[in-house]
């Protein structure tokens, strides 16, 4: 089977989501969507699952917590439990107000950056990664939706122009 | 267009007949073009200013602190001043950011990305401070708890100087992922656009291959939102730990729990004022001024106003509770008759004026409107932000329990020459930021292009009547 894909511009995000909408009635699978800005409802519309970065921060956070948390303890409580300007130290609750400084900054740090980490990954982005869109017009100002095509590229097409694309190509993908 | 209702009363946040294009265009002009004069001759002044600062730093590492015009009672001055005022300046970037942010404020689209740029610029020059008022500055890595030959030999985790490291790398790498993430697409935009083949593989480059795809925008906005989450408590937290540097001690007119909000509200009271002066000069040599209007303008003057408001109420707190108290130390510490009256009366009343008179022309709507008035008056600030950290420093130093260790304090040139050389290290990245960086967040403005833009709208108001 040949792996030809239809690519349909449009020049306005609002055209972009009713024809969405539109190929989505027909019960027809979207490839993809390309566009220059966030488009707000667009992943609803395409029927996208909602992504779970944040609860990966919550447990990366969890993560900065607990590593403070043994940190402190370790080395002021069990290492050298040294009297310091007269600060308790036989327990890490005694002294635990002047820990909650670091407890705070490593929750964030291992919430911030493992997530940030975590997205890069996920969205397969990184230094030196070739850019995938097919066309350079979608980081200006347009908007490219792509269909695969079984069989069905003259339906395709004609329905693709009703939704007021403006430009329709048939691409074959190696 | 039912989705982009807005109520008719906002005022248009995009001026002129702008089309997404136009949006691309005018951005991507300072990039693309070439530098003139100006920014040449800008760059200059501020790469010397550099260069003797470089110096200066050098000049106090290979001979030692006693090149400062520290004592042994006053062991702090100029370094933690400017430390904590360069601290203090990063802050508006991420409020912007992050705050404004979870407040779903439109107008931070067009400042964002410039705010933020600040607050890591700033970051830089205070994070030099720490380093460099060290006497062994080789030895700083000491600070890092790091398994060692010395039996591990760990940090003390009660310092308030200890939470400042931690405090200050969280703050300056959490804000660069957060801004480079937010640049990727914009990178993109460039990299698409550019049609030299050594600019498109440096964009290709910076924008780690960014495709705009929708599910990666759905992770982009949830990233955006956890972070500025993250970042919101976080820029409250920095700022409080610095101030704890101060609160935490024994010395009257430090020891003081107002410290922690009443830093942060200048923090963000100098920050702005620092945007309002980059950004009045920015709009109009990078011909931006349709993005960055004087609503724009005026939005951050109000949250001046806001800031100035609670930081002169913790000054009056302050001064009643240096009376209240009827400690007779605390008559000798910044917020007091003993200091408006004493050897440091000067610093006392410039920082009223520079901080507390000046800013409240700003109740005036002509003046909170004006490009020039707020420009004037966010300079003032800036002075007059140095001067309450200069004054909670150094006057309180000067004055401590025992009359015999009362002196004085007089910077040397070294003191001032690094001051120097850290604003012309912030003017040399600010600089070459603006001539490769789109600005704006294009992708942002964009977004609310359809709601707020000054076209858009008029056709909007028309349908209605």
């Amino acid at each position: 089977m040949s792996n030809k894909v239809v690519h349909a511009l449009y020049n306005d995000d609002d055209i972009l989501m009713d024809a969405v909408k539109k190929v989505k009635e027909k019960h027809i699978h979207i490839e993809d969507v390309f566009t220059p800005f966030p488009v707000h409802g667009l992943d609803k519309a395409m029927g996208l699952p909602h992504t779970k970065l944040a609860i990966t921060a919550f447990l990366y956070g969890l993560t900065g917590l607990s590593f403070a948390i043994w940190m402190t303890n370790y080395m002021m409580i069990q290492d050298w439990p040294q009297d310091i300007g007269g600060k308790p130290n036989f327990s890490w609750f005694l002294n635990m107000p002047a820990f909650v400084p670091i407890m705070f900054e490593l929750t964030v740090f291992f919430a911030a950056h493992l997530m940030v980490i975590t997205f890069y990954m996920r969205s397969r982005i990184w230094p030196f990664k070739a850019a995938e869109n097919p066309d350079v017009r979608t980081t200006d100002d347009h908007f490219l939706m792509e269909i695969a095509i079984h069989d069905n590229e003259e339906e395709l097409k004609s329905l693709l122009s009703e939704t007021g694309a403006v430009e329709i190509n048939v691409i074959e993908k190696h | 267009m039912s989705s982009h209702y807005e109520a008719p009363i906002r005022e248009p946040l995009v001026l002129g007949e702008k089309s997404y294009h136009d949006i691309t265009v005018d951005i991507a002009k300072p990039i693309e073009g070439k530098a003139n004069k100006n920014w040449y001759i800008a760059f200059t002044i501020s790469l010397i200013a550099f260069l003797w600062g470089i110096g200066c730093i050098t000049y106090t590492i290979g001979t030692g602190i006693g090149v400062w015009g520290l004592n042994k009672n006053i062991g702090w001055a100029w370094d933690i001043t400017n430390f904590v005022w360069w601290v203090g300046i990063g802050h508006a970037g991420t409020l912007i950011s992050a705050v404004l942010l979870l407040f779903r404020q439109r107008w931070r689209m067009a400042i964002n990305r410039s705010a933020e740029a600040m607050t890591i610029f700033a970051v830089f020059q205070a994070g030099l401070f720490p380093l460099i008022h060290m006497g062994r500055p080789w030895n700083g890595y000491w600070v890092l708890p790091i398994p060692n030959q010395f039996g591990s030999l760990w940090v003390n985790f009660n310092s308030p100087l200890l939470w400042d490291v931690f405090a200050i790398s969280t703050y300056l790498s959490v804000s660069l992922v957060f801004w480079w993430t937010g640049l990727l697409p914009d990178f993109a935009m460039l990299r698409d656009r550019a049609v030299k083949p050594f600019q498109k593989k440096i964009y290709a480059l910076l924008s780690f291959g960014w495709s705009g795809r929708a599910k990666d925008w759905q992770r982009f906005e949830e990233v955006s939102l956890v972070l500025a989450g993250l970042a919101t408590p976080l820029v409250l937290s920095v700022h409080t730990i610095v101030s704890m540097d101060f609160a935490t001690s024994i010395n009257p007119g430090w020891h003081s729990t107002i410290f922690p909000p009443y830093f942060v509200a200048g923090a963000i009271f100098s920050g702005f004022a620092m945007v309002q002066t980059l950004l009045g000069i920015m709009r109009k040599v990078t011909n931006l001024e349709n993005y960055i209007t004087r609503l724009h303008v005026e939005y951050m003057n109000m949250v001046i106003m806001l800031t100035g408001g609670i930081v002169a109420v913790a000054y009056a707190s302050e001064f009643f509770i240096a009376w209240y108290t009827g400690s007779p130390y605390e008559n000798f510490t910044y917020m007091s008759v003993g200091a408006a009256t004493g050897a440091y009366g000067w610093a006392f009343w410039s920082l009223i004026l520079f901080n507390i008179l000046i800013p409240q022309l700003l109740w005036v709507r002509k003046f909170r409107r004006s490009f020039i008035a707020s420009f004037l008056i966010s300079i003032a600030i800036n002075i007059g932000m140095w001067f309450e950290r200069f004054d909670i420093i150094a006057i309180v130093l000067s004055k401590g329990h025992l009359p015999s260790t009362w002196t004085r304090f007089e910077p040397t040139f070294v003191d001032i020459g690094i001051f120097i050389g850290t604003i012309g290290f912030f003017g040399v990245l600010f600089l070459l930021y603006a001539r490769t960086f789109p600005v704006i967040a294009q992708a942002e403005v964009k977004s609310i292009l359809k709601v707020s833009g000054e076209n858009y709208k008029k056709l909007r108001d028309g349908n209605h009547e």
